[in-house]
């Protein structure tokens, strides 16, 4: 899980990655203001089955597109790429065109993530 | 056989999926491990082990940064640990490493304890091998968040670095068995935040008490501030000093014999003991047995000793 871009608000993404600690998930957090290359680099070192990014800063279009775009550069098409954060509804059919897998809107219950990320990549052990 | 022979060109996304192979214990890692294996050996294994929060993560960023300098090729293994309860994990390691992201040279991976006591994972040999077998010049090993007796440490690495803070006790801790005497190099980070002279003189007291002969590795202490990057440079350079000592000395050989031995014997173990549940559980007996433990009709010595027994009998029929 990272958070691309110029934004240090983390609480929302922690939250998150706590909650998929609790259901078992392996979660490696790389932090605030990571770059999409940094992410992308991170994804395939660890060989992760999804990349989970939280934007609050309205930047989201560019810098989730971009990380979709340099796993697929770099012959590791196949991570999922799982989103949230504060994200207009309107976007989301831009985000899923440029192949993002889901879009977790603000407000979504910590259940419905766990369960919506099990049906892509699996349980968890 | 493929990812052995990409892994030994280099490849970080072939070496990234036999390494989550090894960890998940597929068995195409088998053949894999055993591809790359008579291509290692040449990596020197530094590991880093401390309570959680002194600084482990910070110092090894930045020690990569001065190994970078030198032009050597780093591996990193950070692990945290596994809930217990859930399975789950928060590596959160590479968060203070992730300014060499982007360097082709530096490979980090995350592993989750998983279960495994004394401040490693099971599967930390194996992820070591990849990455020597990738070319690695020094790989850094950091330990969960540990207490006062997880020492696998010091029988992985070759040169093993405990990290203290100032508020780390006094010459009573110091003078305790386990973590404290496994120390090739002691590092006292959080200088900057006072007593840190405190704990060197303390460490000092305790290693003033044994006697080192001439040509005996006598253990340092150096205080650093890793957030400010200081004592750093110190420390690459202690690291080295031991390096050429242990290789000068023909401890190195010694001690990776001794993993060797490690490796073997816990491999040994791990194979039995998942052959001997796989032959008897599916037939139920160890569960029967258990239960017999539960209402105390049977003791859990002879319980085991019947399961061996059962076991080496089957295994017998099989040979036949």
């Amino acid at each position: 899980m990272a958070k691309p871009g110029l934004d240090g608000h983390d609480r929302g993404v922690k939250v998150v990655a706590r909650a998929y600690r609790d259901a078992g998930f392996e979660v490696i957090y790389t932090g605030v203001h990571q770059t999409p290359d940094q992410i992308v680099s991170a994804a395939i070192q660890e060989d992760v089955d999804a990349v989970g990014l939280s934007c609050l800063s309205g930047a989201h279009l560019y810098l989730f597109t971009e990380v979709v775009k340099l796993l697929r550069e770099k012959g590791a098409g196949n991570i999922k790429v799982l989103v949230g954060g504060i994200i207009p509804e309107e976007d989301v059919p831009k985000l899923k065109d440029a192949g993002i897998t889901d879009v977790f809107l603000p407000g979504t219950p910590l259940g419905t993530i766990i369960e919506r990320t099990e049906r892509e990549v699996g349980r968890s052990a | 056989m493929k990812l052995a022979d990409k892994v030994l060109e280099g490849d970080i996304r072939a070496a990234a999926k036999l390494m989550r192979a090894i960890e998940d214990e597929s068995t195409s890692a088998i053949d894999e491990l055993c591809a790359i294996y008579p291509h290692t050996g040449k990596a020197y294994i530094v590991g880093l082990t401390g309570a959680p929060g002194v600084g482990k993560s910070t110092l090894i960023n930045n020690l990569i940064n001065v190994f970078r300098t030198k032009g050597i090729k780093i591996g990193v293994v950070a692990v945290d640990p596994t809930s217990p309860f859930t399975g789950g994990a928060i590596l959160g390691d590479r968060v203070r490493m992730q300014q060499h992201g982007l360097d082709e040279d530096v490979f980090i991976r995350s592993m989750a304890t998983r279960g495994w006591m004394g401040g490693l994972a099971k599967a930390t040999l194996g992820m070591l091998h990849v990455m020597d077998a990738m070319g690695k010049d020094i790989i850094m090993v950091e330990t969960v968040g540990v207490g006062q007796s997880e020492v696998e440490i010091a029988k992985v690495a070759d040169t093993s670095i405990l990290v203290l803070s100032p508020a780390s006790g006094d010459e009573m801790q110091m003078i305790k068995a386990g973590i404290m005497e496994i120390a090739d190099i002691f590092v006292v980070n959080k200088a900057d935040r006072g007593g840190a002279e405190n704990i060197a003189g303390a460490i000092e007291f305790m290693l003033s008490m044994k006697t080192y002969l001439p040509g005996d590795w006598r253990p340092c202490t150096i205080l650093c501030e890793a957030v400010y990057g200081k004592g750093s440079e110190q420390l690459v350079t202690e690291i080295l000093k031991h390096k050429d000592y242990m290789t000068s000395c023909g401890l190195l050989e010694r001690r990776r014999k001794e993993r060797a031995r490690l490796e073997v014997n816990e491999a040994i173990e791990g194979s039995i003991a998942s052959f001997m549940h796989q032959s008897l559980e599916n037939g139920g007996e160890i569960e029967k047995l258990v239960d017999e433990v539960a209402q105390r009709s049977c003791d859990p010595t002879s319980a085991a000793l019947k399961i061996i027994e059962q076991f080496s009998k089957r295994f017998h029929t099989t040979q036949e």
